[in-house]
């Protein structure tokens, strides 16, 4: 009992210095030199990898060519897990609006966006143990974006 | 101590240690910071194109230091505060290898002119572009895939990040020699004579004076949250009809893991309302099209103990992220429809 009561605490500590030497962004962004089908493909398969399962993906294209845009190829993908989803929403409430983790993806010219928030920017004291999942996100969000931008 | 302690204290210097050391790859730290709006090639797009070979050589290498640490507060470009001396400098060195030859130097020599005539001069020649008071171009540089007459936005220079990154002697140059590429024109051109120049750059210094601090944000909570007195099944009827209400529409309802379990065994007390109005939806994204990330509206409902619980994002919260001052706005006016439906469903 006193031994797992230590390990929490360890535990709690290393995800707290972790956070702490994390330095936060605003947002999360790539460009990749892909069209926007090829890295959609390419966002869903790394998704995939990664171990998650993307639950949805919104279109978000009504009337964009109305305001202005030249392209409606705009979508909001949607990515979690069965156990994160059902872990985070039970113990940390501040998360629950922003689960499932999602990443905008559009067309930029001949280019595609990727834009996410930075997972670490919700990071909340009173729930230090929601620190794990958002350093995972992070460093996940990290790794797509990465993995898209050097895809040609 | 036992040894799983020491495991895990060693795991953690495993992990950290990479996140304290500086990158100094320039190109790899351009990749990743500064692509994504000033294009691969720094070709543009969102941000200034920095290849541009009269911005190159129009600028000082502290110039770019103060701007990659000071961002243009409300104007997009952020204040990258995260990184080390020597990854800007990497980052700089990187930039200028798309412009062989050596840019301008500038002394830090303050210009003294007529800062009343310099502001006569202004109103005519330079706010057509720059905005009254200097405020900038229209718009705050996201064009993403609209159409885009001009390569750049004309800089607003009563901004505090551009006020503390140029200095006199570089705005000099830029009115007397303008910076080809882009509308700016030579003033010396234009007519104007070098002490006209001085004043128009002590009126733009000037502007140091009445630069207004941008509103914080830092105490905001990212969500908009609050317990309802009905069961879950009344309270999203509720919430409903409070969208509607506020001229949205309901777009679709589901529950928090669907699509993440088989159908039929999704968590039935835990439900989303999507909704949406097309004309806010419109404006946003002539704003900024990043907005993706407040997409859809969505409020959560759940259940846990017999309680309901009625849960929003906090666009207020999530606005800094963008630091776009006009998104800002639109923001305020989400976080209070966010408010009303949040408060007309748990009272």
């Amino acid at each position: 009992m006193k031994t797992n009561m230590m390990i929490k605490i360890i535990v709690g500590l290393i995800l707290s210095l972790l956070i702490a030497t994390t330095q936060a962004e605003e947002l999360l962004m790539a460009r990749t030199k892909q069209s926007f089908p090829e890295a959609m493909l390419k966002l869903q398969e790394t998704i995939l990898k990664l171990g998650y399962k993307v639950s949805r993906i919104q279109r978000i294209d009504i009337g964009l060519t109305k305001s202005g845009y030249e392209t409606d190829k705009y979508r909001i993908v949607f990515f979690s897990t069965e156990k994160e989803v059902a872990e985070v929403s039970k113990k940390y409430p501040h998360l629950v609006p922003y689960i499932p983790w999602k990443i905008a993806i559009f067309a930029e010219q001949q280019d595609t966006l990727l834009v996410s928030a930075d997972p670490i920017q919700f990071s909340n004291k009173k729930y230090p143990g929601a620190d794990k999942y958002l350093l995972k996100w992070k460093k996940d969000t990290q790794n797509i974006m990465q993995i898209l931008r050097q895809s040609e | 101590m036992p040894q799983k302690y020491y495991l895990l204290i060693s795991l953690f210097f495993l992990f950290a240690s990479p996140l304290v050391q500086a990158n100094t790859n320039g190109e790899q730290l351009y990749t990743t910071h500064c692509s994504a709006c000033h294009g691969a090639n720094g070709n543009g797009g969102v941000g200034v194109p920095l290849a541009l070979p009269d911005f190159q050589y129009g600028v000082t290498n502290d110039y770019l230091k103060e701007t990659i640490r000071h961002g243009r507060p409300g104007r997009i470009m952020p204040a990258f505060t995260s990184l080390k001396n020597n990854e800007v400098k990497a980052i700089i060195k990187h930039l200028r290898s798309w412009a062989p030859g050596k840019p301008f130097k500038y002394s830090n020599k303050k210009i003294k002119g007529n800062i009343k005539h310099g502001k006569q001069l202004y109103a005519k020649n330079c706010a057509a572009c720059h905005g009254a008071n200097g405020k900038g171009g229209e718009g705050t540089g996201v064009t993403f895939s609209r159409p885009r007459n001009l390569p750049v936005i004309a800089p607003a220079l009563n901004n505090s990040g551009f006020l503390a990154s140029a200095p006199d002697l570089m705005i000099k140059t830029v009115l007397m020699n303008g910076r080809e590429g882009t509308p700016m024109l030579s003033f010396l051109k234009q007519g104007f004579s070098e002490k006209d120049i001085d004043d128009v750059v002590s009126y733009v210094r000037s502007f140091e004076k009445t630069v207004v601090s941008k509103k914080t944000r830092e105490n905001v909570n990212p969500i908009i949250s609050y317990e309802s007195p009905y069961p879950l099944k009344e309270t999203l009827a509720i919430i409903k009809k409070a969208i509607i209400g506020k001229n949205f529409r309901i777009i679709r309802q589901q529950y928090l893991n669907q699509g993440l379990v088989e159908k039929g065994k999704e968590n039935k007390k835990q439900v989303m309302i999507y909704f949406c109005n097309f004309n806010f939806l419109n404006r946003a994204l002539a704003i900024d099209p990043r907005v993706g990330l407040f997409l859809p509206c969505r409020i959560t409902a759940v259940e846990k103990n017999g309680k309901v619980t009625v849960t929003s994002i906090n666009p207020l919260y999530m606005s800094r992220f963008f630091n776009n001052a006009k998104l800002e706005k639109l923001c305020d006016e989400m976080h209070q429809v966010y408010v009303d439906i949040v408060e007309e469903s748990t009272f």
